[in-house]
């Protein structure tokens, strides 16, 4: 005998949630690591390192979860592609947050110092930009509470539009900081190369919340 | 020992023994499909969904199963035949009874999908086709029942979809979701009281002798429907208005719909009992009136203690094993809140009522698969597990030719046992 129950499969969004919930925690513990970096303490930046570490393993669960849970047979809300290539996104903010400490701890990094008030405002600001895409992504509930009514995705619509707005203050800032780097790349010498790997993949944990929320503009659309 | 119960024919003990384990075999399985949505979106504990469904499953085989015991006593076969050989139709009633006991036996053993209804309409038809001759059967009769499994599901989800579109378009989708919840909740109230009234009241409690014709039937449900919206109103008052916003903007709105879903399931219990009954009384009815009589033509009306056979089996199989089988939907459907398993059984209750007043045996389970994947289709539902449609089909596919088979061999086992 079918039972109704055997019809519902166990919905990705609270994961999801989780998922990007520890993601943005990534993010947002490279202020702390960026700190210790300006003041040189390698203890402080390990322990950071080791946090990060721990985050992105969480989040790298959540996603594996997420994965083995959507079969193709499942019909949803949203589409299981959509669906998955958000979480890639997602989980992009995480592996940045976790080069960037890698790097500084294995070679021990210290900020210069020009550098250290343009990355402290860069590195608050992809934080800002990150946890405006985590706001959209707690919007999913109401998405599909809502059943994807024009009025929630009009709402979500200006969301993910904040989240753009965010990202392009972001990207004004990373170039000031990488023309901080360059005035003094002669003093910086071979160290130039690596600082500027690290405000680009810091700059990039931004561009992967903007495609988040990008991702998920073009799938309440249609 | 008293001295009637053994002028009782045996076909009739043998008859109302398998009625009595089909209609257990419904209560355990079905009924959960009917009342565990309700379970599962919290609408009801376990317990008093068990009670509620106990009541009204019992209420609707007893006060409104006849319709449709009609179609499957005498609507499908030719009764000018089946007159020339009326043992025929004991023996094959009773193999009809055991054919679907059967089948129900090992589809619960190995969990397959199996309907009552499908499999008692495919024995009847294999036991009138060998038993009596294939023009013996009204093969028009059944071609539009098994039309019928494919169209209600259908449209069980298109009414789904367009009352969960409503219930978007108007409520749920608005800046203050609560304030339009009491605006336009009581329409939905009237319309639950409205199906509510129609299925009671149109030919529905023949045996309270409260049957209406239809023009009647309409003007009462339609003031039933106005006394539900009053009452609806007077409810939805009281669910506090306050701020509305952040995490409790919907938990308030889904909490009018509580009630609306819990109405809806007790109709589509109350609808699955009179319409499911059918399945083990139709047959029944059947073996009891040629056993006594050897007459096939005289009308016979179901006899109320025929129903209450129906009545108990069904009840006794929600105490024994159906209890548990609620608790497992109710477990599992958490996606369903309120407002979607409120849509998903408005659309199959209405589509049960229409149906069997129509006289057309309808799986109730599938018609409400449909109307849930309505409203996944309405993008209400986060995820649907489309195995599901699949195993209906096999189902669908299979259990007719199986059920037949069956029965021709049950036909022949009993007309060997009670050929005097």
């Amino acid at each position: 005998m079918p039972l109704i129950s055997s019809l519902f499969g166990r919905s990705p969004i609270r994961p999801m949630q989780q998922h990007m919930e520890a993601a943005v925690a990534c993010a947002r513990e490279v202020l702390p690591l960026v700190e210790a970096m300006a003041a040189g303490d390698t203890a402080a930046i390990a322990e950071r390192r080791t946090e990060i570490s721990r985050l992105e393993h969480e989040a790298d669960e959540i996603k594996n979860e997420i994965r083995s849970n959507l079969p193709r047979r499942f019909f949803m809300a949203v589409s299981r592609r959509d669906m998955l290539e958000i979480l890639d996104h997602q989980d992009s903010i995480a592996d940045r947050a976790q080069d960037i400490a890698e790097l500084a701890e294995i070679r021990s990094m210290k900020i210069p110092e020009p550098l250290r008030e343009p990355m402290f405002e860069l590195v608050r600001r992809v934080i800002v930009t990150c946890e405006q895409a985590e706001r959209v992504i707690n919007r999913l509930d109401e998405l599909v509470e809502t059943g994807f009514g024009e009025g929630e995705v009009a709402r979500v619509e200006e969301m993910i539009s904040a989240v753009n707005r965010e990202e392009s203050e972001t990207d004004a800032v990373a170039e000031r900081c990488l023309r901080t780097l360059f005035a003094i790349e002669d003093e910086l010498g071979v160290s130039t190369l690596f600082w500027y790997r690290i405000i680009q993949w810091i700059s990039e944990m931004a561009d992967f919340a903007e495609r988040v929320g990008n991702r998920l503009r073009l799938l309440i659309a249609d | 020992m008293e001295a009637w119960l053994f002028e009782i024919p045996i076909a009739v003990w043998i008859g109302a023994g398998l009625a009595l384990y089909m209609a257990w075999a419904i209560g355990a399985n079905d009924v959960a499909n009917a009342m565990g949505t309700s379970v599962g979106s919290g609408a009801l504990t376990l317990g008093s969904a068990v009670l509620v469904a106990g009541i009204l499953e019992f209420a609707g085989a007893f006060l409104a199963g006849g319709h449709v015991t009609d179609t499957v006593r005498k609507g499908m076969l030719d009764m000018d035949l089946v007159a020339l050989r009326p043992e025929f139709l004991l023996y094959g009633m009773l193999a009809a009874l055991a054919s679907a006991g059967t089948l129900l036996l090992v589809a619960t053993r190995y969990g397959l999908p199996v309907s009552t209804t499908h499999s008692i309409v495919g024995a009847i038809v294999g036991f009138g086709a060998v038993g009596l001759g294939l023009e013996a059967v009204a093969w028009w009769k059944v071609t539009q029942i098994a039309l019928s499994w494919l169209t209600s599901p259908l449209i069980g989800g298109l009414l789904a979809y367009l009352i969960f579109s409503l219930i978007r378009r108007l409520i749920l989708d608005r800046e203050r979701p609560m304030e339009n919840a009491r605006r336009y909740g009581p329409v939905f109230y009237f319309y639950v009281f409205f199906i509510i009234g129609m299925l009671t009241l149109f030919k529905g409690l023949k045996n309270l002798k409260l049957d209406f014709e239809l023009p009647e039937a309409l003007v009462l449900s339609f003031g039933l429907g106005l006394i539900g919206a009053g009452l609806g109103w007077l409810f939805i008052r009281r669910v506090q208005a306050g701020p509305s916003n952040g995490d409790h903007r919907f938990r308030r709105v889904e909490r009018v719909f509580v009630v609306l879903q819990i109405l809806t399931a007790c109709a589509v219990a109350f609808a699955h009992g009179s319409n499911d009954v059918a399945n083990a009384i139709g047959p029944l009815a059947a073996v009891v009136h040629v056993a006594q009589e050897m007459d096939v033509t005289g009308k016979s009306p179901v006899e109320p203690w025929m129903l209450g056979v129906g009545g108990i089996g069904i009840v006794i199989g929600l105490a024994t094993w159906g209890y548990r089988v609620m608790e497992t939907v109710g477990k599992k459907i958490t996606e369903l809140t309120p407002s979607r398993g409120f849509a998903a059984e408005l659309g199959a209750a209405t589509t049960i009522v229409v149906a069997s007043r129509l006289g057309i045996p309808v799986s109730t389970t599938h018609v409400l698969v449909g109307s849930v994947l309505g409203v996944g289709l309405a993008r209400g539902i986060g995820v649907l597990d489309m195995r599901v449609v699949g195993r209906i089909l096999v189902s669908w596919a299979m259990t007719l030719p199986i059920a037949a088979v069956l029965s021709v061999f049950f036909f022949y086992f009993f007309k060997g046992l009670l050929t005097p």
